[in-house]
């Protein structure tokens, strides 16, 4: 008998608070995957952000630390700095990091932090009831913008994969989603080779990923799935924006 | 013989392993888990362990199994 897959050994038995369907599932077992590959159980802290996610601390039988709302960055700088031989790993939805914590991710990019950032974007906050987030499209319906969102009074979404591109700390910057089996292996390829760079010591290592919020976007969620492949990535498009890592610093 | 096998009380019936079977070896179930989900059944006939139900699976419920005696 082979095993072709089980559930990670990272990852206790405690059953996410997570809607059915979610991206964070799929993104979170993809981490728990890679701390097994990697064997970072011993040496890794986790840190998470206030959002859905923010309960991961059940799920994973490692070191955790929970952030106040946005500063997962600047916690995650200090356990860094503390002892730089840990591996840290930042994570955080778009409301935590875009709306909220915005300062402390760009500050973390211009101090050039050695830590990896995992983004989740599903263009809207989901935990609190599916209200419009700086990464919600133009004309997407949320609770709180109920004919779909305009640029007279809620601006643009915000590109955050490009963004951090531009910043000369920041060592690699891609985006990628979860739609398909496909996906899921780039998403976990693109999470690896972050993990990778800053077991190398270089930069901060960035990686958003567009994920599905079924019950945030009132879909099935098969469904969910298609509107990112046909929607979401037209404003929100898939590849690496920056790829530093051979380059000497 | 190939196994795929569904804990069935992680499930949450969100239906990613039904939409990717590239062999169509799940199908909605019609028993009731303690969380009040719907669960898929497996059909082992077709199945080729190719590991895509278990990749999508977003809560872990999946564990995927080749040449089964």
């Amino acid at each position: 008998m082979k095993t072709i897959y089980e559930k990670p050994q990272v990852f206790t038995d405690a059953i996410t608070t997570y809607c059915g369907g979610c991206g964070h599932g799929i993104v979170g077992k993809l981490i728990a995957e890679l701390i097994d590959e990697l064997k970072l159980q011993e040496n890794g802290i986790l840190v998470w952000p206030i959002g859905c996610s923010c309960l991961s601390d059940r799920y994973y039988d490692m070191d955790n630390f929970m952030a106040l709302h946005g500063r997962a960055p600047a916690s995650a700088t200090g356990i860094k700095r503390a002892d730089p031989s840990k591996f840290v790993l930042c994570y955080q939805g778009d409301g935590d990091m875009v709306s909220e914590g915005m300062a402390e991710i760009m500050h973390a990019a211009i101090r050039s932090e050695k830590f990896s950032v995992i983004f989740i974007n599903n263009a809207i906050y989901g935990m609190t009831g599916g209200q419009m987030a700086p990464t919600t499209m133009l004309g997407q319906v949320a609770s709180t913008a109920p004919y779909g969102r305009e640029t007279l009074n809620s601006g643009y979404p915000v590109q955050m994969a490009e963004l951090m591109a531009t910043m000369p700390g920041v060592v690699y910057s891609e985006r990628v989603t979860v739609t398909s089996p496909a996906n899921v292996a780039k998403c976990k390829k693109a999470l690896k080779k972050a993990f990778e760079l800053q077991l190398e010591g270089k930069g901060l290592s960035f990686v958003e990923v567009l994920s599905p919020c079924p019950t945030g976007w009132k879909m099935a969620a098969t469904k969910s799935l298609d509107y990112i492949d046909e929607v979401l990535t037209q404003v929100y498009p898939l590849g690496v924006k920056k790829d530093a890592s051979k380059e000497e610093n | 013989m190939n196994l795929v096998k569904i804990n069935f009380d992680r499930c949450k019936e969100c239906g990613y392993c039904i939409k990717f079977c590239p062999k169509g070896c799940l199908s909605k179930g019609d028993k009731i888990n303690k969380r009040g989900y719907f669960p898929p059944v497996f059909a082992a006939e077709n199945c080729i362990a190719c590991g895509s139900c278990a990749r999508m699976c977003p809560d872990t419920a999946i564990s995927v199994y080749k040449d089964v005696e």
